[in-house]
């Protein structure tokens, strides 16, 4: 069977397995649509946290990034796991003490104020929002790909079917779905790779692999440092990602966010116990660990690949354009690569220096999708690949829609503006809200602001700055007033916004990024999306500050502090 | 609060920040702030530093997890506060 004919046929099994196990899981009342009834079991809901969690921007965009960072890639790694043990410890197993349907719900319990709730609202808004961009662009590169069309179209198509798919579920039938992703795409993205690390290293497993020697006696990384800095590209192994400050503040801002999206702190509603939430925090840690360890194997290799496809040892033995692989082409029908013929020899010369690279456009997008091609792999597998690349931006998509719309339809209207609204009103509500929300996204997927996985760092950067310390704070300290985590919630999503808008637009509108997308301008060389790190200092400096000058906490707030401190029931 | 509570709750306290200073060392100091001196040391084909940055820290952070997880469950029938 031809490529075309089998990923129809992979992708068409495994959506309909997705939709048959979400008709079959739907939610009838609002307590299984936000927390699937409360009775997750741990190990089942680490999965599908950890589907939840591994998005476009991990399955698609990750490795395609280390793969041209190298080193400096680690911050997405580190910071992307780290923020487990943060949730474990910090937040996850008193929140679901507490018991709420949302986050902003806990925050309106723990600070007694319904402006607090709306101002909760706005930064999850925010954050989420950014996030969904960030998987349009996952989506947009998966689906062009795999239909063989432009990336436009491919977006547009993948706008749809998200849509369709989580209106209709709701968290109960998400959970179900979610664990069947999961396993899809834990398998898409390690047979390649099992694969490619066997055929390069001779070691089936690629975390072994990446630390082993290549056929020829050299390690597979000094191999790789060696070709990439002969083509004037930094070396590998070492290249930090602009500075050790840079890196520093970028993998905290990750970890924090991690910590601080309101879509993955949901999934700790659903389980039994405390108990539950502390181990499956684990357990979804474990989940993401097998691909999280396997990424930097796929990166590597995958740049090999790429490089010594392409360039030859001798510059006039480089492939020619007209003998191009079929991947190639297909890659270029969906303009995510593009060569120029400059010196007109007809070779494709792709080196570090823009003078004479060729290969004008490689989208890193398109690395993890395009890697089994290029190693030659058979087509069963990279039929598998789109599958998973699929399943991936699906599953995350439909748990951030999710987290908005519950947002908007529990928290604003049914908990600030219409206390009385009936429960199937609003289902209806967080419906709308889900169809606005992939709207938005959608005209961003347009306009992409980065990579998906910088567009879903600058989310994290967002929900570390705002949600996580006013949480954190919620639990850790009894006299934290409401006066304090508004000013501290809104100063730091303030001042990350402020910094991001400068150097890349308002509203992402480039034209109007004030200070430019330059690094002198940048505050001690701290890149936009690494921002939120300082931006969660600023929310508890100033929160601190403003607590020691306003009202005490009511009596019966310390109470409730104490109570959600404590496992047992009182 | 109880004195019990109390008791419970610097126990928790005392345990997190355990837990989070190791958490610190494998990824912050390991894996950014000394990676150039750890990468001298070489295992197989991995530069040290970069194992920390790109597979060490992650296998930290799993044990991490389960061991506050076992440490708490252990604590919680301590002090008599878990879930009946």
């Amino acid at each position: 069977m031809d490529l075309q004919t089998l990923t129809f046929l992979f992708v068409g099994i495994t959506f309909t397995l997705y939709i048959g196990i979400a008709f079959w899981a739907r939610s009838g009342s609002t307590h299984e649509f936000y927390v699937a009834g409360g009775g997750i079991h741990p190990i089942a809901n680490g999965m599908a946290t950890a589907a939840d969690w591994m998005s476009a921007a991990s399955f698609i965009s990750m490795a395609g990034l280390i793969a041209f960072y190298g080193y400096g890639g680690s911050v997405f790694l580190m910071g992307w796991t780290g923020g487990y043990v943060l949730l474990a410890m910090l937040l996850a197993p008193y929140l679901r003490k507490h018991g709420s349907f949302t986050v902003p719900e806990f925050i309106s319990d723990r600070y007694y104020s319904k402006t607090a709730r709306i101002v909760a609202v706005i930064c999850l808004i925010i954050a989420s929002v950014t996030y969904v961009i960030g998987q349009m662009k996952g989506i947009g590169v998966a689906f062009s790909r795999f239909l063989e069309v432009d990336y436009e179209t491919g977006l547009v198509t993948g706008m749809v079917i998200v849509a369709f798919y989580a209106v209709m579920g709701g968290m109960k039938g998400i959970t179900y779905t979610q664990i069947a992703q999961y396993v899809i795409m834990i398998i898409a993205y390690t047979i390649p790779a099992v694969f490619i690390s066997f055929m390069l290293t001779g070691n089936p497993i690629p975390q072994l692999g990446l630390g082993s020697e290549m056929a020829d006696g050299t390690y597979l990384l000094d191999k790789l440092d060696q070709v990439v800095t002969q083509l004037g590209f930094s070396e590998y192994t070492t290249q930090a990602r602009l500075s050790t400050t840079n890196m520093f503040v970028y993998t905290l801002s990750l970890m924090i966010g991690t910590a601080g999206l309101p879509h993955v702190i949901m999934r700790f509603f659903t389980v039994s116990s405390v108990k539950a939430a502390r181990e499956s925090a684990g357990w979804a840690l474990v989940f993401i660990a097998l691909l999280y360890t396997t990424a930097p194997a796929v990166a590597a290799m995958a740049r090999l690949n790429l490089m010594t496809t392409i360039d030859q040892p001798n510059a006039e033995q480089n492939l020619a354009y007209a003998e191009r692989p079929a991947w190639f082409k297909n890659w270029e029908k969906t303009g995510l690569l593009k060569f120029e013929d400059k010196n007109g020899d007809g070779l494709i010369q792709y080196t570090g220096d823009k003078k004479t690279n060729e290969m004008v456009k490689v989208d890193r997008d398109i690395m993890v999708l395009a890697n089994p091609e290029i190693a030659g792999l058979p087509n069963w597998v990279i039929a598998i690949v789109a599958a998973g690349g699929l399943a991936a931006a699906l599953s995350t998509a439909a748990g951030l829609l999710l987290a908005i719309a519950s947002s908007i339809s529990h928290d604003l209207l049914k908990g600030v503006w219409r206390p009385n609204i009936s429960e199937k009103d609003e289902l209806m509500y967080s419906r709308i809200s889900m169809i606005g929300a992939i709207l938005i996204a959608g005209y961003y997927g347009f306009n992409p602001p980065d990579f998906a996985a910088g567009t879903v760092a600058l989310a994290f950067g967002l929900a570390a700055s705002s949600i996580f310390p006013a949480l954190m704070m919620g639990i850790f300290s009894k006299k934290m007033n409401k006066e304090g985590a508004i000013s501290g919630m809104l100063s730091g999503i303030g001042i990350t916004l402020l910094y991001v808008f400068q150097h890349q637009g308002i509203m992402f509108v480039k034209s109007t990024s004030f200070l430019g997308d330059m690094n002198p301008n940048w505050f001690f060389g701290i890149e936009p999306n690494a921002f939120g790190a300082i931006g969660a200092l600023v929310n508890f400096a100033v929160a601190f500050l403003v607590m020691s000058r306003t009202n005490k906490v009511p009596k019966e707030v310390e109470k409730m502090v104490e109570n959600i401190r404590i496992p047992a029931a009182n | 609060m109880s004195s019990n509570n109390n008791d419970y709750w610097k126990a928790n306290i005392a345990l997190i920040v355990k837990c989070l200073s190791i958490w610190f060392v494998v990824s912050y100091l390991f894996g950014i702030v000394f990676v150039d001196a750890l990468n001298v040391i070489k295992i197989g084909g991995y530069k040290l530093g970069f194992w920390f940055a790109q597979q060490g820290s992650i296998y930290a952070f799993v044990v991490l997890v389960f061991y506050y997880a076992k440490r708490m469950g252990d604590i919680d029938e301590k002090y008599n506060v878990h879930e009946k």
